[in-house]
């Protein structure tokens, strides 16, 4: 158990070093001549005005909200799902009362119109 | 020939304990030895994925694709990698360093992380969690971090226009596949790979959910970002997305990233629903395994990439649409009425189990059809009707004459 995590922890600080050296390579073999006009924004040749940092929509706000609510509660999902077999009726039905909490959350999303792109 | 990885193992055991090595420092030397081997293997898969992708895309347009360097052009991805080291690297101004830099290490780096759990064969898996479905879906989110920060870091409107577009498409469509993979979870009562794949010994999962895997199929292919969901790199609308300002080896590793996250989701499907490395002798010969697994991978690979270029760009508005309004609910529907069928089908035969689980997953997806075909036809006639903006302008009063 312990030794599967322990792989998993060398994954992680591994993984990260083999696209590390792709980009090391670049920096001793490519060349580097940057100038003014090179490292422009590139915005199809017209230069950027104001401030790159735009807004941005509500709609991206709503919609990650709809979506934590969800994902939340469908993790809860997984540990019922995994112990399926001991389960007795009433767990099942429970389970199934909990999927519906969650169709009445997208109904209410739905007719409240939050999943509109205007 | 038995089992060449148990033994290499056993070797390497025998090995390191005649050195006089602790333990302890043995099981770190074996796994740090696994990871590099697992790693090497998946990177140079990746590099042929670069030839897969330029030839069978050829293949659908018509054109032959590389065929100049080696046979059929194996040598052309490599050829590839060499230019892309040799180009000259171009920050852009205003770039916030240290994250433009981390986001493309950030992109491949996770799609790695990815292949620690999927089975390659019953003895070949890097580490059998016991809760690798949910590993999968944790660090498979992590791979937008990456494109976030691409988008955010870039000082560039339209990279952060892909960037927000990006956190809508992942977001939303993790909701349908989340619950889509409940459906194999619940299946083999696990959510270890491993135990999935082994649980599908008389039956693979697509004869009892093949909803399910479809749902899977097609959230996966929002995940990476493909058309039809590539509206987060549309060249028409905001040039490239998130990587627009990307050249060189970063550009690259984006680019290997998306190719092998690709075959990465064809392999956790082919893992759950296809029964991974199972088929005709793959218990006795483990290696005969990794050939089934990447058979049935590289299957959905071509049917990711079919998809791609048969399908045009579909817009925001549908992209939201079709995942919340389509695929959430269905997904809720398979999800309840699997659980329910499966409950209520205790102790009968397989086969009336894979009847009943088959032929109700039919009976959702006619219903369903019929739903869609109704509201298609009101969609239709709200469109025949005469709109309003299409009515001529009233004829101004001419001020002359009269």
């Amino acid at each position: 158990m312990l030794n599967d995590w322990l792989f998993i922890g060398i994954f992680l600080v591994l993984a990260p070093v083999f696209p590390a050296l792709a980009l090391v390579i670049p920096r001793i073999i490519a060349p580097r001549k940057p100038n003014p006009l090179k490292s422009q924004t590139y915005e199809c040749g017209i230069e950027t005005v104001g401030d790159t940092s735009v807004q941005f929509r509500v709609q991206y706000y709503l919609f990650t909200l709809v979506f934590l609510i969800f994902d939340v509660e469908i993790v809860f999902l997984y540990p019922w799902a995994v112990a399926y077999e001991q389960l007795d009726l009433f767990a099942v039905v429970a389970g199934i009362l909990f999927i519906f909490l969650l169709v009445d959350g997208l109904i209410f999303a739905w007719r409240k119109g939050a999943l509109e792109w205007e | 020939m038995g089992d060449p990885i148990t033994a290499i193992s056993l070797w390497l055991d025998g090995l390191l304990a005649g050195w006089g090595l602790a333990p302890a420092l043995i099981i770190v030397i074996k796994a740090l030895l696994g990871v590099g081997a697992l790693a090497t293997a998946v990177l140079l898969v990746d590099i042929f994925l670069v030839w897969v992708e330029r030839k069978v895309v050829a293949r659908f347009q018509d054109r032959l694709g590389p065929n100049r360097l080696g046979p059929f052009g194996l040598i052309q991805p490599f050829a590839d990698v060499i230019k892309l080291l040799i180009k000259e690297d171009i920050t852009p101004v205003g770039a916030d360093r240290i994250v433009y830099n981390l986001a493309p290490i950030m992109a491949l780096a996770t799609v790695l992380l990815l292949w620690a759990v999927i089975p390659l064969a019953p003895t070949v898996v890097g580490t059998d969690v016991n809760v690798g479905v949910l590993y999968i879906v944790g660090v498979g989110a992590l791979g937008t971090l990456g494109i976030i920060m691409a988008g955010w870091a870039s000082n560039n409107k339209y990279a952060l226009i892909g960037a927000f577009r990006t956190v809508a498409q992942m977001v939303s469509y993790e909701v349908p596949m989340v619950i889509a993979l409940l459906v194999p979870v619940l299946l083999a009562r696990s959510m270890g790979i491993n135990s999935i794949v082994n649980a599908q010994d008389s039956y693979w999962f697509i004869l009892v959910a093949p909803i399910a895997f479809l749902l899977t199929l097609i959230t996966s292919i929002a995940e990476l970002g493909r058309a039809p969901f590539d509206l987060v790199e549309a060249e028409s609308e905001i040039v490239a997305g998130f990587h627009i300002e990307y050249t060189g080896m970063k550009f690259g590793l984006f680019y290997a990233g998306e190719l092998l996250h690709a075959l990465t989701l064809s392999g956790i499907v082919a893992s759950l629903f296809l029964g991974g490395w199972r088929g005709p002798g793959a218990e006795s010969f483990p290696l005969l395994g990794i050939v089934y697994f990447f058979a049935k991978a590289f299957f959905l690979y071509w049917v990711i990439m079919w998809v791609k270029y048969s399908l045009p760009r579909i817009r925001i508005d549908q992209m939201l649409n079709l995942n919340w309004k389509f695929l959430t609910p269905l997904s809720l529907v398979v999800l309840v009425v699997t659980a329910l069928l499966d409950k209520a089908l205790v102790g009968v035969q397989p086969w009336v189990y894979v009847l009943v689980l088959l032929a109700a997953n039919l009976v959702i997806a006619w219903v369903t059809l019929q739903i869609l075909r109704s509201r298609a036809r009101k969609e239709r006639q709200r469109v025949a009707e005469p709109r309003p903006i299409a009515r001529p302008p009233a004829a101004p009063v001419s001020s002359q004459g009269a």
